[in-house]
């Protein structure tokens, strides 16, 4: 039994360590040559493009359930009208970006782990290593790039979106007025939100890929180890989402208001 | 176009003809507890070929990882091109590599990209050779080996035999001193597979390669062994049977529990009474 707990935290140290080490390789590959532009350029469509239907649609329902369940609360305190502050702020600084995190754990996370780990039991990574080539610089920096740049983007289209999905249902459901919704939605709006709404994506993005590549590269035991990183991956990376998001928010709070 | 690594005159002269290439000394690695190479020691000569045969599992392919640094040995000392690799750093050991080819048992080839892009992929993304220039070269290699037409194709859509022949076209691209062959015929029919060992021939005797071979289908071995490239007089490249002489430029060894249980030349693995070669060889 001890020596069942001691295997345990021994493989979970080397993978905390592993992952690190990952991180900083990762890092060094940003600001150092070699440079893999057109796999970055690559990644920004696969990543950022490639994700824009789930985001949307996910933004946009989430916006209009808002509105659905915020409006009836509101009428018990008779501040309908009230039903645009309460949606931009909430999607701003907590629903947009946790969702999207989660969408992109979903699609991203899996689909690199996936990737990657079927070129690891192909032996195509040991391939690009025999050609001179870092693995980490021609896979790694282009996708962590990609997601760190593109879930901040990919959340102000969520965010605006499920806005847009409030106002159709504040209209057209609780009959509030269109002018009245949209300057509550103003008023909602502080610039320390939009600040922590732009951060925690930067964040959750970083996260969600250096899982995803983390996993994907220590993939071992053929078809079926691909199957379990895969697995694996977006697992840990939708918990990662959840965990950074309250770490973050809880910084962010200290330092910026 | 030179090779791919440039080198000192110094260890120029110091690797000339009959020198070694490739030493391992005394090597030992174990995945965990399973020890699967003891104490391995083999010399590869300049121009020369080692063909590695042993049983499934026995370590052939950990060989070749050794070599490229791919895997680090627990004990024992590698050198390649007078380089000692056995410590070195991933950084240092990509200059190694950029004077090794390899051809991985499955080919390894990345499939998200085309034929054409696979080859020259070393010369595309590791060199600063023009493009125009990568493509003439990249167009060389397919016509060697014969697959000219299918530039444009993905990994996918090509048949084993094709694909193990393309690897040895990404292999061979950057022109590299040694090349490693992975069980370059296995799977293959042998009409297939005698393509495939023809290309490892030119190479050697046209482009004075040294090599490892990896194999366990011991007519393949053989044939490699006994047969030589020679130019017409009217230019064609023509394989055929090589003089004992030359057939000694191919040594053999044989890995059996982790040891090397046989090293030398084909006629003397032919004509051995050890009990296991026998049930191998038959
Ligand atoms: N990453 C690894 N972790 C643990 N064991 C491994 C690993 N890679 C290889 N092995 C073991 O090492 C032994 C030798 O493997 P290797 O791939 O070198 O065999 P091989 O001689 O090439 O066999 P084959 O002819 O089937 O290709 C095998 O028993 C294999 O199980
Ligand atoms: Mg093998």
């Amino acid at each position: 039994m001890l020596r069942l707990l001691e295997g345990w935290i021994k493989s979970a140290l080397l993978e905390i360590q592993e992952y690190a080490r990952l991180q900083s390789a990762t890092v060094r590959g940003c600001v150092t040559r070699p440079f893999y532009f057109r796999d970055v350029v690559e990644q920004f469509e696969q990543i950022g493009i490639g994700s824009l239907t789930v985001v949307l649609l996910t933004g946009f329902f989430t916006g209009a359930v808002l509105a659905l369940q915020t409006g009836i609360t509101l009428d018990q305190f008779g501040a309908r009208p009230f039903v645009g502050r309460l949606i931009s702020a909430s999607m701003i600084k907590e629903l947009g970006p946790v969702l999207t995190g989660l969408m992109l754990a979903g699609r991203v996370g899996s689909g690199i782990a996936a990737e990657l780990g079927s070129m690891v039991v192909t032996d195509q990574i040991n391939a690009l290593r025999t050609l001179g080539t870092d693995p980490v610089r021609k896979l790694v920096v282009p996708r962590v790039l990609a997601g760190v740049f593109m879930a901040p983007v990919l959340t102000v289209v969520a965010n605006t979106v499920g806005i847009i999905g409030g106002w159709l249902i504040a209209v057209f459901q609780l009959r509030v007025a269109s002018s009245l919704y949209w300057t509550s939605v103003i008023e909602g709006l502080y610039l320390e939100d939009a600040w922590m709404g732009l951060i925690k994506p930067f964040c959750l993005g970083f996260a969600i890929v250096t899982i995803g590549c983390h996993v994907g590269l220590r993939t071992h035991g053929g078809t079926q180890g691909v199957g379990r990183a895969t697995t694996n991956a977006v697992v840990a990376s939708s918990v990662a989402v959840i965990a950074v998001d309250f770490f973050v928010t809880r910084l962010l709070i200290t330092l910026l208001y | 176009m030179g090779f791919a690594a440039q080198r000192s005159a110094s260890l120029e002269e110091g690797l000339g003809a009959g020198s070694p290439v490739l030493i391992f000394d005394k090597v030992s690695l174990a995945f965990d507890d399973k020890v699967i190479l003891k104490d391995i020691s083999f010399t590869v000569i300049v121009g020369h070929t080692k063909i590695i045969l042993g049983a499934s599992g026995s370590g052939k392919s950990t060989i070749l990882k050794l070599v490229l640094g791919l895997l680090r040995p627990d004990e024992g000392i590698i050198w390649v091109n007078g380089e000692r690799v056995d410590q070195m750093t991933e950084q240092q050991m990509m200059k190694v590599r950029a004077d090794l080819g390899m051809v991985f048992q499955e080919g390894a080839l990345f499939d998200s990209l085309t034929v054409a892009e696979n080859v020259g992929y070393k010369l595309y993304e590791e060199t600063d050779m023009p493009t125009d220039q990568v493509h003439r070269r990249v167009e060389e290699v397919l016509g060697f080996i014969g697959l000219g037409e299918y530039s444009d194709r993905m990994p996918s859509e090509l048949s084993g035999g094709q694909r193990r022949r393309v690897a040895i076209a990404r292999a061979m691209a950057a022109k590299p001193r040694i090349l490693l062959y992975d069980e370059p015929t296995t799977g293959l029919d042998p009409i297939t597979a005698t393509t495939v060992d023809d290309e490892i021939i030119k190479l050697r005797d046209f482009e004075n390669v040294s090599s490892i071979l990896v194999t366990h289908q011991l007519r393949d071995a053989f044939y490699v062994a006994t047969h030589e490239a020679v130019r017409r007089d009217d230019g064609v490249l023509q394989i055929v049977p090589a003089d004992p002489e030359k057939s000694e430029e191919a040594e053999f060894i044989m890995l059996k529990d982790g040891g090397v249980a046989f090293e030398g030349y084909a006629a003397e693995l032919r004509a051995s009474s050890d009990a296991y070669l026998k049930t191998f060889l038959s």
